[in-house]
């Protein structure tokens, strides 16, 4: 059976409707929330800041520390508070999609901590969550050599889509999740994927990927400006 | 420095944000925050933001099992709160709502029933604070209760909960038990103090009222009360209870 029409009437290269704001946590150093579609991540950055215990400092520069976590009621089956295997997974992977970009040479002995809370799930949580990330990384001023955006890529039924929502990752025919992050330059940092694949529908996802991801970048780009824009005019 | 500015400006009767000592800060609740939710609410008193979602789970007849309100304190909402499992903070704020709804009665338990005997709903009442500028507690009371009025009943098909569908049936909330937390910092009384001020409490209570009854009071802090104070705190608690049920009509 041929997948010929997305569930919610998207084209199959087109992401879910995005929104992007800057400064919603005020205690924290820097912080931004970022909505696609029904999923909802906020991310918040304290630091750069000395890291305890002790023995985790680096002398040679800072460290980065992420952690995801989902509120119980953003899925539909309440989740148990607290970390699992899964958010463990996924704090670590956020780490290492966000890194390649930090500079982190002028904090010796410290720690960038960056907390993601999803408040609302509707597939791509991760991705969604690493978007949210590296704005609240700009946002708090730790030095970055580009920005990092996230989307999820895949292939429901017969066809490459982008940006899977929960009703195609759980698509009767089958459905394969390969969540990416990249850089501004198309510099992949996140790559999973879990489903069944050809060679060459990966190297189209990627470059589906591609293009959502320079969308998204854009986005990011936008709402980080119009923040500031913000702060000079009052 | 900071923490004496506080004290020496409160010795005039004044505020570090100038506000009156029994004046809240801009009260804004919002609703259907977080669609899997059963139900959810966003309250924010002025910076401080709490948001609360209530699922509801099947299970057997048991008392004191009927509500759970759960706090985390995540780090997300302030440098001082880290990760890991409820501290004394976290559990003591779960418990001062839950107290507040428990014993008001302000649920309708008899709605609870699925089976006489067999099934209940069981009511899961999770408390996220977003920012913390300090009053989590009435912030969480107040987001807790929108969110539970707000909720509706999953569905039930063939035993079992779908939880992507829900009924148009809710728990209608009898009253509103509202929490004002009073803050004692050098003998002056407080409400609603942010962040910084909340440094400098000597002593505070959570006062409970429905209806003008109190149902629940959590006394804090290191310093002690006097009668007299005590007296004067539920008096302010007892007018805010209108001003803060407001809120939620």
């Amino acid at each position: 059976m041929s997948y010929t029409k997305r569930i919610d009437g998207r084209k199959f290269d087109e992401p879910r409707k995005m929104e992007a704001k800057i400064g919603v946590i005020p205690r924290a150093d820097g912080s931004a929330m970022f909505k696609i579609g029904d999923t909802i991540a906020i991310a918040a950055v304290y630091g750069p800041r000395e890291l305890h215990p002790k023995f985790l400092q680096n002398p040679e520069k800072g460290i980065l520390r992420c952690n995801y976590d989902m509120a119980s009621f953003s899925v539909p089956e309440r989740k148990k508070p607290g970390p699992n295997r899964r958010s463990t997974e996924i704090s670590m992977v956020t780490e290492k999609a966000l890194l390649p970009v930090l500079d982190l040479n002028q904090f010796p002995n410290a720690v960038v901590d960056v907390f993601v809370e999803i408040v609302q799930a509707n597939a791509g949580t991760r991705c969604a969550g690493i978007t949210a990330a590296s704005m609240a990384l700009a946002h708090a001023g730790v030095p970055m050599r580009n920005l990092i955006s996230a989307v999820s890529v895949g292939k429901v039924g017969d066809k490459i889509v982008i940006d899977l929502d929960k009703n195609e990752e759980d698509y009767e025919d089958g459905a394969t999740d390969i969540p990416v992050a990249m850089t501004g330059n198309h510099e992949i940092t996140l790559l999973q994927l879990d489903g069944e694949v050809t060679k060459d529908e990966l190297l189209k996802a990627l470059e589906l990927a591609k293009k959502g991801c320079s969308e998204i970048d854009k986005f990011q780009r936008k709402a980080l400006k119009e923040f500031y824009k913000g702060v000079k005019d009052e | 420095m900071n923490n004496d500015y506080i004290r020496s400006l409160l010795e005039k009767g004044k505020r570090i944000d100038g506000r009156k000592l029994d004046e809240f800060r801009k009260i804004i609740i919002e609703t259907n925050i977080s669609k899997n939710a059963a139900g959810s609410a966003r309250c924010k008193i002025g910076s401080t933001e709490v948001i609360v979602g209530v699922k509801f789970d099947m299970g057997e007849p048991y008392p004191d099992r009927t509500i759970i309100v759960t706090a985390e304190l995540i780090p997300v909402a302030s440098p001082d709160f880290e990760l890991g499992p409820p501290g004394s903070k976290a559990t003591e704020l779960a418990r001062i709502v839950d107290r507040g709804i428990r014993e008001s009665k302000c649920i309708d338990f008899k709605k609870l029933c699925i089976k006489e005997g067999e099934k209940i709903w069981m009511v899961f009442i999770d408390i996220y604070p977003l920012n913390d500028d300090g009053n989590l507690v009435d912030a969480s009371v107040l987001a807790s209760l929108k969110a539970l009025s707000e909720a509706k009943f999953p569905k039930i098909v063939d035993g079992r909960i779908d939880h992507e569908n829900k009924t148009n049936n809710g728990l209608k909330l009898n009253k509103f038990p509202i929490t004002t937390t009073m803050y004692k910092i050098n003998g002056n009384i407080l409400v609603d103090v942010n962040n910084k001020e909340e440094q400098v409490v000597d002593a505070r209570l959570s006062v409970s009222i429905a209806d003008g009854n109190i149902h629940a009071l959590q006394k804090g802090g290191n310093a002690s009360l006097s009668v007299e104070e005590i007296t004067k705190m539920i008096d302010i608690a007892i007018k805010k209870e209108k001003e803060l049920a407001s809120f939620l009509k």
